[in-house]
């Protein structure tokens, strides 16, 4: 099936493309490809890539895009995807002015790839690599049968945003050393290093409570290190790759469904940012350049579909357009810094205008530097959320709706911001590897006042069980008490823990 | 053109239809499907087949926009970023459509169910066209690539224009030839159903709903078996009528049961409608057995013996336990065709019997 762009969305293409360079825009190369809805559908479904390997979420992910195009409730106008080149996906049914719109939007997507920090450790060549992984895949599917392998991608998709994506950026240990341990046995007691000193003064050199504190300090630090592993880890999916007792088909596809997790991560940080960024750039290019007088009624028709928002929904394309054009204006009129913030005259403060002229070379840094946390986080002011018409809504038990809350700045960050914070989902560690001194995994799950639904959880612990192959647990709390769920593989059980950590 | 993603949905698919299957007998009993159903298509609330993950309970709230003051319900699912939608607690549910074919598959592999071998005679022609020839006019579209070519090349050689060194075949109007059709005739067995149920004061709403269970799961299997089932539907209490299905489950009557008046009208709508030597017939009737006394039972069995036995596959009387105990037809019944094959009785004690009721009833492959 030819995939190629018609002549005439050839020069489309050049033109948006032209248009978006001058604008300061740096991407790498875009490759269009034209495609009917189901094929569309199929894409999405494997996440951009249509060499993925094979497993049936991917299926269920088809069917639930078939079913909603079908019933007219959703359609996917494009797909971009993060490599190089960059591959994008246009629908063959758009209208032209679609097309030139979405192209607009792909070219915005495209500079955000390239610039935007989080992304600086993304596998450019995710093509190639997913089409890899689909062949190690398949291999292992021949080797071993469908049903084993199926099941043991299941357990490993359930674990599977248990990563620590900014662990590219920082280095969380030291690489293990290279002679094994350096000899401190069990039994060695801690020597606490005394100062030199006459017999006589030893006493007030060193004072013995001081010895004893330190001997003390020195005694948990050792107790520590025996702890494996020392201090808790994120990436739980790397530490069970190192540690748990594994085959090597099972490993390998373990560190494969690790490494397209990595790969995914970006995109879950800065999805406000990124279609806020995308829209931003279609709605400029089209309005200001792009548009002919016969499209634009079209054109505001699929716009405000876009940036729509429906009650009770926070949509990210909105609030990112809206965050990046109040930050364009914000450092164009020079609103910010310690004048204007404590600046208390408010007809002043409306009319604030210092002509800086600065607003697009800030928000092309800021597309640089932020994720969504950190951007929401620097650039939600308060004026922005009473404009906006943020709240925060909560479910009501008695009405059995959900309710707006609150429409108090401080409160409607912190929510926006819990959301935001780990793509929303909760912290788990790696506590302890020989839990009970009998092999067995505990996990640790840091509990900041949102309680894990039980019932996924222990289903996850089924299936962590089957990796670890020994009794598996997690500390949480449930229902207000600190507790620790086990799974043996089997059952699941449940006590108290005593200390929290 | 095939999409890869075939391969994965036929996967999902064989999932769902394995979960399905799992809970066959609970979706049985309940008639939760019931009301699901479409033309071709039945939808079945599935336990979700999620991936399980560590993630927050349901219900976190989150953040939205628009108008309102504190208090203001915002529904329509409020999420925000990865928030997730949240429905009941605990319970997911999708839904899956499949086909009723399918589903009578499930039914008769879970139930052990014999294919129905239709009686010889039982069937009417029916005409169907079969590609199987060439001829020399047509469509485009139908043109037989191979054999135009053969003849082209055949006129070719003949006629000493063909250039082993430049094999060229350059077919000409002569050459053409299209795929073509002819009629052939083919046995079309069809199946008449006659559903009848007493109404009388003593069928509760839980014994119709009982039937209707019943009614859903034969038609199901008995319309995977022929190409063509009708249905008809026969309420009685102390005097019976035809009615259309709706009807017949909602009805609410009260009085007296006589059961011979149903048997009389059916034996009516087959003699008018259904030859038996052109239908496979199968009447069902439900009753909490409770008979008028004063000889109808006696007329019963007398049109049974005399009408109803000899035009139709098999007779199936299911007897529903009522509140107020239950009759004594089955018995009855019982004595009369001892050893009697095509008369089939079950005794439902409720919904946990259903199932078991229905493989009673089509477990002899008639």
């Amino acid at each position: 099936m030819n995939t190629q762009l018609k002549p005439d969305l050839l020069r489309t293409k050049a033109r948006v493309e032209e248009l978006a360079r001058s604008q300061g825009l740096v991407f790498d190369p875009v490759i269009f490809e034209m495609i009917d809805y189901s094929q569309m559908n199929q894409i999405a479904a494997y996440g951009g890539f249509p060499t993925r390997y094979p497993h049936w979420r991917f299926g269920m992910e088809y069917e639930r895009l078939s079913k909603s195009y079908r019933y007219g409730l959703s359609r996917i106008y494009e797909m971009v995807v993060n490599t190089n080149p960059v591959y994008a996906y246009l629908l063959t049914s758009n209208t032209d002015m679609d097309q030139k719109l979405v192209m607009a939007h792909v070219y915005g997507h495209a500079d955000f790839f390239k610039n935007n920090i989080w992304f600086s450790h993304t596998n450019k060549k995710m093509m190639d690599e997913a089409a890899n992984h689909a062949t190690r895949i398949r291999r292992y599917i021949h080797a071993q049968g469908l049903e084993k392998v199926e099941t043991w991608i299941d357990a490993c998709l359930s674990l599977e945003d248990l990563i620590d994506p900014h662990s590219p950026f920082i280095r969380r240990r030291a690489a293990a050393p290279a002679g094994g341990d350096s000899g401190d046995g069990e039994g060695a007691r801690p020597l606490v290093r005394r100062l030199r000193s006459k017999d006589y003064m030893d006493s007030f050199v060193n004072p013995r409570e001081y010895l004893k504190e330190q001997e003390q300090r020195l005694q948990e630090e050792m107790d520590r290190k025996k702890h494996f592993p020392e201090h808790p880890e994120k990436d739980v999916l790397l530490f069970l790759i190192e540690h748990a007792p594994l085959e090597r088909w099972q490993r390998d596809v373990l560190s494969i469904i690790r490494e397209e997790a990595y790969y995914f991560a970006p995109q879950a940080q800065t999805k406000i940012m990124n279609e806020g960024w995308a829209s931003y750039w279609h709605s400029k290019l089209m309005t200001e350049r792009l548009l002919t007088d016969a499209e634009v009624i079209d054109y505001a028709d699929h716009h405000s579909g876009t940036v729509s928002m429906q009650p009770g929904r926070l949509n990210p394309y909105k609030i990112g357009i809206e965050l990046f054009r109040d930050i364009e204006d914000r450092w164009n009129r020079g609103r910010f810094g310690k004048e204007y913030d404590e600046c208390e005259d408010f007809v002043r403060k409306r009319d604030w205008d210092l002509d800086l002229g600065q607003g697009r070379e800030m928000i092309m840094k800021v597309r640089q530097i932020h994720n969504d946390v950190t951007f929401i986080d620097t650039y939600l002011t308060e004026e922005f959320c009473r404009d906006q018409k943020l709240f925060t809504f909560a479910h009501n038990e008695r009405s059995g709706h959900n309710e707006i809350q609150s429409r108090e700045f401080r409160k409607v960050k912190e929510q926006l911001l819990f959301f935001l914070t780990n793509a929303g989902r909760p912290f788990i560690y790696v506590q302890d590897a020989n839990f009970g001194n009998r092999g067995e995994l505990c996990l640790w799950h840091r509990y900041e006042g949102h309680e894990l639904q039980r019932d996924y959880a222990e289903e996850t612990l089924r299936n962590l069980a089957l990796i670890w192959r020994r009794p598996v647990h997690v500390e949480t709390v449930l229902e207000e008490t600190p507790t620790r769920l086990s799974c043996d593989g089997e059952k699941f059980t449940q006590e108290e823990v005593q200390t929290q950590v | 053109m095939v999409l890869k993603i075939e391969q994965d949905h036929g996967r999902f698919r064989q999932i769902v239809r394995g979960r399905i299957k799992k809970e066959l007998r609970r979706y049985i009993s309940r008639g939760e499907l019931i009301g699901k159903q479409g033309e071709k298509l039945i939808s079945i609330p599935v336990p979700s087949i999620d991936l399980p993950n560590f993630r927050f309970g349901e219900n976190q709230g989150g953040v939205g926009q628009g108008e309102g003051d504190a208090g203001t319900p915002v529904d329509g699912q409020g999420e925000a970023g990865a928030g997730q939608a949240g429905d009941a607690p605990g319970s997911h549910l999708l839904e899956v459509e499949i086909s009723l074919e399918e589903l009578a598959r499930m039914l008769g592999e879970e139930l052990e169910l014999p294919r129905i071998e239709p009686r010889g005679k039982r069937s009417v022609v029916s005409q169907r066209d079969r590609y199987r020839s060439v001829r020399r006019t047509g469509p485009e579209s139908l043109r037989h690539f191979k054999r135009t070519y053969r003849k082209a090349l055949r006129r070719q050689l003949a006629s000493g224009t063909y250039d082993p060194r430049n094999p060229r075949i350059v077919p000409i109007r002569e050459d053409r030839l299209y795929r073509s059709w002819t009629e052939t005739e083919e046995p079309q067995a069809n199946a008449a159903v006659i559903y009848m149920m007493d109404v009388s004061g003593s069928m509760g709403d839980e014994q119709k709903e009982i039937v209707r269970i019943e009614a859903f799961w034969i038609d199901t299997w008995l319309k995977s078996q022929y190409k063509r089932v009708e249905t008809r539907y026969i309420v009685h209490d102390a005097a019976a009528r035809e009615v259309d299905s709706h009807t017949f489950y909602h009805l609410r009557e009260s009085g007296g049961t006589k059961i011979s008046s149903a048997y009389e009208l059916c034996r009516r709508v087959l003699e008018e409608d259904y030859p038996a030597d052109e239908w496979n017939l199968y009447p069902f009737h439900f009753s909490d057995g409770d008979n008028w006394g004063g000889g109808d039972t006696e007329v019963c069995v007398k049109l049974l013996q005399e009408t109803l036995l000899p035009a139709v596959n098999q007779f199936s009387y299911g007897q529903v336990e009522s509140p107020y105990g239950s009759g004594q037809f089955i018995k009855d019944l019982d004595e009369h065709f001892a050893g009697v094959e095509h008369l089939v009785v079950s005794k439902i004690d409720g919904k946990e019997g259903i199932v078991d009721s229905i493989r009673t009833f089509l477990q002899k492959g008639r």
